[in-house]
């Protein structure tokens, strides 16, 4: 059993550990829909929220598949719990506010496909936490998710009437940004133990 | 996926198909898909490789699966049965690597159990071998697959020489070579991969120019 505090945890996934910038998940929507700060507040939000629920849910399913023996069925039963996650907050965010849902296009349906998200559960299993654990575990992850993905659409923003080489331009400049704060967070490391 | 459109207006062979993936539609250098893995196992050669080899044989097996039942999956359920394939395979591939060499399982950690999310093989489930037979869906599994393993090798190599001084584990250099820690760290995956984009993005330019 893991012996971590609650806040350790929590700061640990959010900055520490930055899924997207230190584990390197995440990383198709964190180039995909970080060219607005709008869009990319709303992303994260709708990351966090289902990485919170698929998260619960794979601590049940864990316990559930290891009682009756069968841990091979881990990655499949995951990901259709998040797949219906994903399936539920769509037909949420159509109803609320179809704007939002024109905005975001494509990459809602592909938050199945986040990898910050299974990544959450895989790892919250390998790690061994409880149920409360895992939930503080999927709020930071979530958290720092968000965070990275505003960050980054803040520099973008700004760069975008800069004058950069014509070969530089798009992913390549959004890669060197991400460089650049990846740097920038392993100032955080030590912290939180 | 647009490419595809383009490309089926005119006669394909399965050669060009294979050939697509290696360098025109790259996934990794030319689409951009697939990026989680690219950036977090790369920084070694041999991760590098051994990451490449296992999504590629993963997206040959789910292609050829999806191409088989593309007239029996109903419209609405499709992704999600294309993510049950895959998941399916992955698993296979997790126990399988498992048993040839635990210190690789270690090393990958993780990363294995993501190739489900790896958005370049459900994207060729549903860009290409949802609508082609089983020998194209194979042709381009197979040059998609060998193109994101090379686009793999290239970052990891280049990572490993700089920030370890070797690569497949034989020292390259004297013993006076400073190694790049940097590259090592997680901001050097996104360097390498940003310059590699440069590279690629101006041979393209220079080819379209002349």
């Amino acid at each position: 059993m893991n012996t971590e505090s609650l806040g350790t945890i929590f700061l640990n996934a959010c900055l520490v550990n930055n899924f997207v910038l230190a584990y390197f998940l995440g990383i198709c929507p964190f180039l995909g829909v970080s060219g607005k700060m709008e869009t990319a507040t709303k992303m994260g939000g709708a990351v966090m929220f289902v990485m919170l629920i698929s998260s619960m849910c794979a601590y049940g399913i864990h316990a559930f598949l290891v009682s009756i023996g069968a841990p091979f069925l881990q990655l499949i039963s995951y990901i259709v719990v998040i797949a219906s996650t994903v399936q539920l907050v769509e037909m949420f965010i159509k109803k609320i506010s179809p704007s939002l849902f024109r905005s975001l296009g494509i990459f809602l349906p592909l938050i199945t496909t986040n990898c910050a998200i299974l990544g959450v559960a895989l790892f919250q299993t390998n790690k061994e936490y409880g149920f409360l654990e895992s939930i503080v575990y999927a709020l930071g992850a979530g958290a720092g998710f968000t965070l990275a993905l505003i960050l980054i659409a803040g520099l973008r923003e700004q760069l975008e009437f800069a004058e950069v080489p014509k070969i530089s331009k798009g992913t390549a400049l959004t890669l060197f940004i991400a460089g650049i704060l990846s740097l920038c967070f392993m100032g955080f490391a030590g912290l939180g133990g | 996926m647009s490419n595809n459109n383009a490309s089926s207006k005119k006669k394909v062979t399965s050669t060009d198909e294979f050939i697509k993936g290696l360098w025109k539609d790259n996934p990794v250098f030319v689409q951009v898909l697939g990026m989680c893995p690219v950036l977090a196992v790369s920084n070694t050669a041999q991760n590098a490789l051994a990451m490449g080899l296992a999504t590629a044989f993963v997206l040959l097996m789910s292609n050829i699966l999806v191409s088989l039942l593309r007239n029996f999956v109903p419209k609405q359920v499709r992704i999600a049965s294309y993510i049950l394939i895959i998941a399916t395979f992955v698993t296979v591939t997790d126990y399988a690597i498992q048993a040839i060499s635990v210190e690789l399982h270690k090393s990958l950690g993780a990363f294995i159990s993501l190739i489900v999310v790896n958005c370049l093989i459900l994207s060729r489930a549903e860009a290409f071998a949802s609508k082609n037979n089983v020998s194209k869906s194979i042709f381009d599994a197979l040059g998609m697959g060998l193109g994101f393993t090379f686009a793999l090798f290239c970052l990891g190599a280049v990572r490993e020489i700089l920030g370890n001084g070797s690569i497949f584990n034989i020292a390259l250099f004297s013993e006076g070579f400073q190694s790049w820690i940097v590259m090592i760290l997680p901001a050097g995956g996104f360097f390498t991969l940003a310059i590699w984009l440069l590279i690629i993005n101006g041979i393209q330019t220079r080819k379209t120019k002349s």
